[in-house]
């Protein structure tokens, strides 16, 4: 469903994303790790079509992102870090107008408002400017945003940052009643959240991948678990570049 | 050509910046200033009763001027602020086509630069009031106003798309509206044609908005005119196109 072949991004002289490839099918949801400034967010916004690679691919539903940009971002919903939003607007005229940039007709409109309202749990602040609301709530406005042509793939980029534990376990539930049906990729640096909302991990250093497990078999590598391999493996890889 | 693609676009973008002009005070701010502005200048500075012609040429006058300041003004939060916000990440991964989203934009600053001018109607009144008006050349005068207007909008749409400042925007703006306004007024075009030679400061001049709205003004409609300025229009929407795919190039 999702395939990046050999994604390249170079800033300057700052290799951001180097070679990095994997595929992920229907019903995965692969939690995709790396310290800050590892590349996360640059290969989310190259796969999101935001930004062009240097060179390789990423392929959404059979298109490509780079030859039929607009055909491979209409298979993805993408948060983007930090959800931003258009903070003069409610999230109903919010949601409206990304549900018309979807080219989606007056009906189909208000189905997917409604729809993505719910399972946002948004319905008490709809009206709301988006500038009055809490971070937590403009979150759930973003991730609603994201779900509202019902992708086959979803992009969350750090989509629990900043959240309280309760708003933390309302997104974890929302990807789980999503997981079947599609293909999730989340981007985190919260280790704890990682297996109890991912099938699969792709750990990325310095651009390039470092790891490809499940959850469990990568903490078993290590006895501290998780976060022990996790530092090991940025250690490794920065002692490899010294 | 996908047109349904970007008239998606068109329609997104046109809708979503409509609703951020009215849902502030910005619009009415905008529209209240420009009509002040325009209405001391043509009462006070142009003496608008003492030319004893019931015609609107004090009031046309102005607009190049003015429009040289207020429409890089309206246009210069289009791009600057999507960057500025982080909206524009938003904006790029909507499966919708680009030249799309940047006419629909511009298209909202220009709806509200039609609502400015239509709001002058009472001088158009007034002056049918004083006598016997040529309303056709009127008529003229203020389509080609509006059409003037939208290549005002599209240079500032452009400059914005290549900053996150709007400020900085609105002065790139205006300067660069103020070179393509003041290249045909007498005061410059002589000095080129004196340091040039006449043709210098003819062919500078062609190259004015004020040049080709002076004969707006006089009730002649000169195809060279139009052609100019959708020409010029057309040429900032492209340049404003390739600003925002440079963008998604990862060159800014």
């Amino acid at each position: 469903m999702l395939e990046l072949q050999n994604l390249n991004k170079v800033f300057g002289d700052n290799v951001a994303v180097s070679g990095l490839s994997f595929g992920l099918q229907k019903g995965e949801v692969l939690g995709f790790l790396g310290q800050n400034g590892a590349g996360k967010s640059t290969t989310m916004r190259m796969i999101a079509g935001v930004l062009e690679p240097d060179s390789g691919d990423a392929v959404l539903n059979g298109h490509s992102i780079v030859s039929a940009r607009r055909e491979a971002q209409s298979q993805i919903g993408y948060l983007p870090e930090g959800a931003p939003l258009y903070r003069d607007m409610t999230p109903l005229t919010f949601l409206r107008f990304i549900a018309d940039a979807h080219g989606l007709n007056k009906i189909a409109r208000r189905d997917a408002v409604d729809r993505v309202i719910a399972d946002a749990r948004i319905a008490n602040v709809a009206d709301q400017s988006i500038s009055s609301l809490s971070k937590g709530y403009r979150r759930r406005v973003g991730l609603a945003a994201a779900l509202i042509n019902d992708p086959p793939i979803l992009l969350l980029d750090e989509p629990t940052d900043g959240l309280d534990p309760i708003q933390k376990r309302a997104v974890r539930a929302l990807v789980a009643r999503m997981a079947p049906e599609k293909a999730i990729v989340i981007s985190t640096h919260t280790l704890e959240e990682v297996p109890a909302m991912c099938s699969r991990v792709v750990v990325i250093n310095n651009g390039m991948m470092v790891a490809d497990d499940s959850p469990q078999a990568l903490a078993a590598r290590k006895p501290g678990g998780l976060e022990e391999v996790f530092i090991s493996l940025a250690n490794n890889h920065e002692a490899g570049v010294r | 050509m996908d047109w349904r693609g970007i008239l998606t676009g068109i329609k997104a973008a046109w809708r979503r910046e409509i609703s951020a002009y009215f849902a502030t005070p910005l619009a009415y701010v905008f529209v209240a200033i420009f009509l002040l502005v325009l209405s001391v200048f043509t009462w006070d500075l142009s003496s608008f009763f003492d030319t004893g012609a019931a015609d609107l040429g004090p009031f046309f006058y102005w607009h190049p001027w003015l429009f040289m300041l207020f429409m890089p003004a309206l246009a210069m939060r289009l791009w600057a602020d999507e960057t500025n916000a982080g909206t524009a990440e938003i904006l790029l991964s909507l499966p919708v086509s680009l030249p799309g989203l940047v006419i629909g934009k511009l298209l909202a600053a220009w709806t509200v630069a039609a609502f400015a001018l239509i709001l002058t109607f009472p001088w158009w009144i007034t002056v049918n009031i004083l006598g016997p008006a040529d309303n056709a050349a009127i008529a003229l005068t203020y389509c080609v106003s509006l059409i003037m207007a939208g290549s005002y909008l599209a240079i500032g749409s452009a400059v914005s798309a290549l900053t996150r400042s709007a400020v900085l925007a609105f002065v790139i703006g205006v300067l660069i509206a103020f070179i393509l306004t003041a290249a045909g007024w007498p005061l410059v075009s002589g000095a080129i044609a004196n340091w040039l030679g006449a043709g210098a400061g003819d062919a500078v001049a062609q190259f004015s908005f004020l040049t080709h709205f002076e004969t707006a003004q006089r009730g002649v409609l000169e195809l060279r005119g139009l052609i100019f300025y959708f020409g010029f229009t057309a040429l900032f929407v492209a340049l404003n196109t390739l600003f925002v795919m440079q963008r998604r190039a990862g060159a800014q």
